[in-house]
């Protein structure tokens, strides 16, 4: 796999779909659909390659030598601006154990999506075309490792984003676009600012000897980088880190979303089409935690350590709060969108335990949130593509009339519920453990296992109120889930029992990568302030 | 007996000067406009000699003089030029008419 | 024969349940008749589980462990390596179980062929058992607490599905959704248990976690959080074996499919909080123990007090059941951990006799369940009458039955307990529901068997039940007889079971946390060779609580059924007159202590209150600041959109004005002829003159 640049592929493959997709006539709906078939099919098999080539014992983080795939020119660079010196910005990508597992959720969601977008009627070429954008900005933001390049993916898929909701939404479509949009945007921003703070606070040097301001994550990680007066760095004792931090972290929160930034989420959800709601929980809110992860985390051990106990908080309170919300909804997309919500909570209680079992459990959960919730999602299109209908208290009965439908929805609902030997069960118990293990946030932790409580609650209930019972008159024509419906539950019914039971196929992959981000944040960079700075 | 002294000049010019520029200020003709503006004309004049002659300036006065009346020729000739044009374009000579520089 | 064969044998009974239910599901459409696969995939598992009990109490007097890498984190910092196993364990208690579980399932399936026939689901059902004995089984021979959660669950999972099998009644799937709910309760509490074990001991398996307690380490250093793993662990066994106060979904759990109550609702699932409490014994603290064998004590009464009043006839078996696992947990919190799973076993056949039975009877009255509407079938069903017969003899503790000697077993621990410790309140709790267990246990009796048919209709087309339904009605009853555990009617000590087969382990608690009586005896060095937990000093007062504990509980037995007797058969006693006399109290038990309603409206209503408030809070409060700062961006940009049209461009047209006027009031000098020009200038000359005059 030497020298070949899988994960460019993987980022601009949809890119190059999207090109043909434009140059194809409006009128041909199935070339085009099937272009983006074999376009994201090639993508997940692109991406099967590269896990099959990954070497599991890599630990990537901070160290360049240690990330894979690696992709590093200049990009851009410009000598001679007056006080700055050089400016230059690299396309940087390369893949650690945090990325790999988004990045094959990435593939295998666009995938699903793809199929599942497969009953859009209107202006199917924008569609498609959009879709594919989106696509590429999801990838790239996964395999980046500059925060330049990092910025330009995060922002590429806003777009696309915006226009997919927007035009192919639902009623309130353009409200929730534009909330959508500027939520995000809001966040951008911070992230933003945060990004320009950094390449003003560190230096690397490059090939032709001088030191020049940095974009490369991997540069801002270490510490000696930092110049003593840099607005961001350590060593500034009037440093406005914390500051940053919490700047950053808001950018992040939104996309994840937390509380109380997550209003943008249920309009989006009930809003959009589908294929987006999949997408938008399968892998756009994975964006924000990811970036907590990999830019947060490493670039502010200090900070994250202070903060430990706040993250927690918020991940207590999402958990308990969408649990609480999602228990009171009375339409079915809104209800998982709120469980989303509560789901992601445990991401950010893991992420919070700074531990191996913690954090490893975190990434778990953000691919299993991927998979479990992008089915939720799948199954309230079936049942609205039939009905036009959300209302939960509209059904009844649906059991006996659609059987396989409420068998795949069962495995779901029990996996989104946390049921042992599906795969939810194992990220959250690993969150738990790795949270209870932490003296600090050891009651947060204990509250918030309510979540799993109260997450049946609305997961059983709901369950009962549209499939048990009896079936209302209007409803006895429904027909059963067809061949495509199938083509999309079964791959992630084997992925959330799989992963479930075999529980290593994933933990594996990230646990080197895991061990490395612990013990950067918890240990190392401790042991560097001690030594002198 | 009166002597006659700078100021009898002066006093003649000034009638002079007042006189021309009457006649510039109410004549409607150009021609007579152009009248007028020889009398403020040799009104200058008349200063310039009387001052050369009863201040300390030599013939300065007397030759600046001199340069006036050369000059006015000459304007005479080229206004009178541009009546003429003035009459060809506009068909009279009426300056009331003429408020072209109004435009 | 080695002990890899004994592991190989216990992982093909944990499968074999497992295969059956993935081919009955998904075959089940195609081949209706496939079910027959599960019945005989079950018959081999028994099989199967009955050569592993022989084998293992036999051959192998220590116990049997295979265990596997599920998850490895590798070089974890602080920490070093850490992984989490997974593996089971068999020794003479799981051995034990392994049979009793697969023989009732197997009894039960037997028994479903007849009961469920005709169901549209049939195929499906017997899928979900299988299910079922898949996840009961994972409890019965884990080595490690985190498989006893998992297994727990899936149990719960099927336990929801089976009990909400007839999903089309709301309150069929209202039960099944209570169930796993109820039981989620306790599994926090259990959950956090095993977080604060795992925090501690980096360890999900018993041994390793008992070997670190032996050794002194304290999870975080301190004895309460020693008590309080203890009893959270404990919590997942008060919601799963429905202890006060998550006892409430049981009686609901009973609009399942009979045979299912008997399987899940009686013999097993139940059951497996005592077989958890079995497992934690060694690491329960004095502290520990006592708020267990309090809660079991509280439990069996306020079960005992519903059950005397109740007419639906499952419904009486499901209190009397919530009564009979009080008993246990509460012999497991008083120190008689042999007579708790003594009890466990016989309980699990006696009971499952009782809930067949009852089927035997609901199927032949046309799923009547009312016990105001029987009477008389004795004549009509007399097989199912003389095997109900001798499981209410085995519950009340009739001697020459197996419940006698364990209930007695069991009630002499209390009475130990009491003696040792002073909570005398405990073995009073136990008598009493010695009473009230024989009572309600005839009036049961007489009122289907006996007397009169009340409903003639339904009494004519009853009918004796089909082999298939009669056979494991046989066999249960069979075993409610004391010669399988002993061959001494009145005692078990002398037996097999109780003597050697189960033998009570050493606690691992520091020696200043347990009771008194369970230190270990320093002085006597006899007692390490028996691995006895308890001191001689406990023996002792084992012994003489025998014979009072006997006499009392036999006398107790006897005159509940003689009350019985008198009320229902000889109608000496107006039983209605006896209740009204006693209005609150009759209808406080009727109406279940009013617990249900309790949870409704405190519980219930208050998350639901919660949710519904905090949805309010979503949409308007955080959701109207999202919109408010929105509509605030949208008020600024207007006010900008005005000023901008307004001031700033107001000011641009105002020069524009303005120089406009100017032009206008100066256009007027500006005649274009030369003449007035000139008038001007000179005007303004003079001005100027006059201004600036040099005189």
């Amino acid at each position: 796999m030497d020298g070949f640049p899988i994960l460019s592929l993987l980022t601009f493959l949809p890119v190059l779909g999207m090109i043909i997709i434009l140059f194809l006539p409006k009128e041909q709906s199935n070339t085009i659909k099937y272009t983006t078939l074999v376009i994201t099919s090639l993508q997940v098999v692109f991406a099967v390659i590269l896990l099959g080539n990954y070497n599991y014992g890599a630990g990537g983080i901070f160290e360049q030598s240690s990330f894979q795939f690696i992709e590093k020119f200049r990009w851009i660079e410009i000598t001679g601006i007056s006080w700055i010196g050089t400016v230059k910005v690299d396309y940087f990508m390369g893949v650690d154990g945090i990325s790999v597992p988004m990045v094959l959720l990435t593939a295998i969601i666009s995938f699903i999506a793809t199929l599942s977008s497969w009953n859009i009627k209107s202006q199917l070429k924008g569609y498609f075309a959009l879709f594919l954008l989106l696509d590429t900005g999801m990838m790239g933001v996964f395999v980046s490792l500059d925060f330049f390049l990092f910025y330009i993916f995060w922002e590429l898929m806003l777009l696309p984003m915006y226009f997919l909701i927007g035009i192919w939404g639902g009623p309130r479509k353009e409200y929730a676009a534009i909330k959508f949009f500027i939520y995000t945007l809001f966040g951008s921003i911070f992230i933003l600012l945060v990004m320009i703070g950094l390449y003003f606070s560190a230096t690397e040097t490059i090939a032709s000897g001088e030191r020049v301001f940095t974009f490369n994550m991997l540069a801002l990680m270490d510490q000696t980088n930092y110049s003593p007066d840099g607005i961001l760095s350590p060593f500034n004792p009037e440093n406005m880190r914390l500051v940053a931090y919490i700047a950053l972290f808001v950018g992040f929160a939104i996309k994840i979303p937390m509380f109380p930034f997550h209003t943008w989420l249920p309009d989006a959800h009930v809003e959009a089409p589908t294929p987006i709601s999949v997408i938008l929980a399968g892998v756009l809110l994975k964006m924000g935690t990811y970036g907590i992860l990999r830019i947060s985390y490493p670039m502010f051990p200090d900070i994250t350590r202070d903060l430990m106990w706040y993250i927690a908080l918020f991940g207590m309170v999402n958990i308990i709060y969408g649990a609480l919300v999602a228990l009171a909804q009375k339409d079915f997309k809104k209800l998982i969108a709120y469980s989303s919500i509560s789901h992601m909570g445990y991401v950010l209680l893991g992420m919070a335990s700074l531990s191996t079992t913690g954090i490893a459990g975190a990434v778990f959960q953000m691919f299993n949130h991927g998979t479990i919730t992008a089915m939720l999602f799948l199954i309230v299109g079936v049942i609205y593509d039939r009905t036009h209908t959300r209302g939960i208290n509209d059904f009844g009965g649906l059991a006996n009339q659609m059987p396989v439908y409420t068998g795949f929805v069962t495995v779901a609902f029990f996996a989104a519920i946390g049921l042992p030997s599906l795969s939810g069960f194992v990220s959250e118990a690993l969150v738990f453990v790795g949270a209870f293990g932490q003296e600090s946030i050891r009651v947060l932790t204990m509250i918030s296992t309510l979540g799993i409580l109260l997450g049946a609650a609305y997961m059983l209930w709901t369950l009962q109120r549209i499939f048990f019972g009896t079936l209302p008159e209007k409803w006895n024509k429904l027909l059963d889930i067809d061949k495509r419906e199938y083509a999309m539950f079964i791959p992630l019914t084997i992925i959330i029992i799989f992963l479930g039971i075999y529980p290593s196929a994933m933990l594996d992959i990230m646990n080197t990568s895991v061990n490395t981000l612990v013990d950067y944040v918890a240990v190392s960079f401790q042991n560097m302030q001690l030594s002198g700075f | 007996m009166i002597t006659v002294g700078l100021e009898h000049f002066l006093v003649i010019s000034s009638i002079l000067f007042s006189l021309g520029l009457y006649g510039v200020v109410t004549r409607k003709n150009a021609v007579m406009v152009l009248m007028g503006i020889e009398l403020i004309l040799n009104a200058a004049n008349i200063n310039f000699v009387a001052f050369s002659k009863y201040g300390n300036f030599g013939y300065d006065g007397q030759a600046i003089a001199l340069f006036v009346i050369v000059l006015a020729a000459a304007e005479a000739a080229i206004a009178l030029a541009i009546v003429l044009n003035i009459y060809k374009t506009f068909a009279n000579v009426n300056v009331d008419e003429i408020d072209k520089l109004k435009d | 024969m080695t002990e890899s064969l004994i592991i190989n044998i216990a992982t093909m009974i944990l499968f074999l349940p497992l295969l059956g239910f993935a081919v009955v599901l998904f075959f089940g459409k195609k081949y209706p008749k496939i079910y027959l696969f599960e019945v005989a995939d079950m018959l081999l598992v028994l099989l199967l589980s009955i050569f592993v009990m022989i084998a293992k109490i036999g051959y192998f007097p220590g116990s049997i462990v295979y265990s596997f890498n599920w998850i490895d984190f590798g070089n974890v910092p602080f920490f070093g390596n850490t992984v989490i196993e997974l593996g089971i364990e068999i020794d003479n208690v799981s051995a034990i179980m392994l049979v009793v579980v697969n023989l009732i399932s197997f009894l039960v399936h037997m028994f479903s062929i007849g009961y469920m026939k005709g169901d549209s689901r049939y195929t499906r059902y017997f899928a979900y058992l299988g299910l079922f004995t898949f996840s009961m089984l994972g409890i019965v021979i884990t080595h490690n607490l985190l498989m006893m959660y998992i297994f727990w669950e899936l149990v719960g999972l099927s336990s929801y599905l089976l009990i909400g099998f007839w999903y089309e009644k709301k309150s069929a799937s209202d039960a099944g959704k209570k169930a796993f709910l109820v039981n989620r309760v306790g599994d926090i509490g259990m959950f956090i248990g095993i977080l604060i074990l795992y925090a501690n001991y980096h360890t999900f398996t018993f041994a390793d976690i008992y070997a670190q307690m032996q050794s002194g380490i304290l999870p975080f250093g301190s004895e309460a959080w020693l008590t309080a793993a203890g009893i959270l662990i404990f919590m997942g066994a008060v919601g799963k074996s429905a202890q006060f106060p998550l006892h409430v979904w049981l009686p609901d759990a009973m609009e399942g499919p009979t045979p299912v109550s008997a399987l899940i609702h009686a013999a097993t699932m139940v059951a497996a909080g005592v077989y958890l409490l079995i497992k934690i014994f060694v690491m329960l603290t004095a502290d520990a123990m006592l708020v267990i064998a309090v809660t079991g004590a509280v439990t069996s009464f306020v079960a005992a007090t519903i059950a005397l009043t109740q007419n639906d006839i499952k419904k009486v078996l499901a209190y009397s059941t919530v009564s009979q696992l009080g008993y246990m947990v509460m012999a497991v919190g008083s120190g008689a951990y042999l007579f708790a799973f003594f009890h466990l076993v016989t309980h699990a056949f006696f009971k499952a006799c009782l809930f067949l039975g009852s089927g035997s009877v609901i199927h032949a009255m046309h799923h009547e369940q009312d016990i105001r509407a029987m009477g008389g079938l004795r004549k009509k069903m007399p097989l199912t009458y003389m095997t109900f017969l001798i499981s209410t003899l085995a519950i009340s503790g009739v001697p020459l039955t197996s419940g006698f000697l364990s209930k007695d077993g069991l009630l002499a621990g209390t009475l130990a307990f009491g003696n040792l410790t002073g909570h005398w309140l405990i073995p009073i709790f136990g008598f009493t529901v010695a009473l009230m267990t024989a009572f309600y246990m005839f009036r049961l009796v007489i009122k289907t068997f006996h007397g009169k048919p009340r409903d003639m209709h339904k009494y004519e087309h009853a009918h004796e039940s089909t082999f298939v339904m009669a056979m494991p009605l046989v066999v249960l009853s069979a075993l409610s007889i004391f010669i399988w555990y002993t061959p001494n009617p009145i005692s078990a000590d002398a037996g097999w079971f109780a003597s050697s087969w189960v033998q009570t382990p050493e606690s691992v608690v520091p020696q200043d946390l347990r009771f008194e009586f369970m230190q270990t005896d320093t002085h006597e060095t006899a007692a390490a060779e028996h691995h006895i937990t308890h001191s001689e000093m406990y023996t002792e007062a084992m012994h003489s609580a025998h014979y009072p504990a006997m006499f009392l509980s036999l006398g107790l037995g006897g005159l509940g059924i003689l009350l019985a007797f008198m009320m229902y058969q000889w109608k000496k006693i107006n039983s209605w007159k006896l209740a009204m006399s006693m209005k609150p109290l009759y209808n406080f038990s009727l109406n279940k202590w009013y617990i249900d309603e309790l949870y409704h409206a405190t519980v219930i209503a208050g998350t639901l209150g919660l949710a519904k408030m905090l949805t309010w809070f979503d949409q308007k409060i955080i959701d109207g600041i999202v919109n408010g700062s929105a509509w605030l961006a949208k008020f600024v940009s207007k006010m900008s959109d005005l000023f901008d049209t307004f001031v700033v461009d107001g000011l641009v047209n105002f020069t524009a004005f303005f120089s406009g006027f100017i032009g206008l009031t100066f256009r007027r000098f500006q005649t274009g002829k030369v003449q007035t020009y000139l008038v001007f200038v000179i005007f303004s000359l003079i001005v100027l003159l006059v201004i600036f005059r040099p005189f």
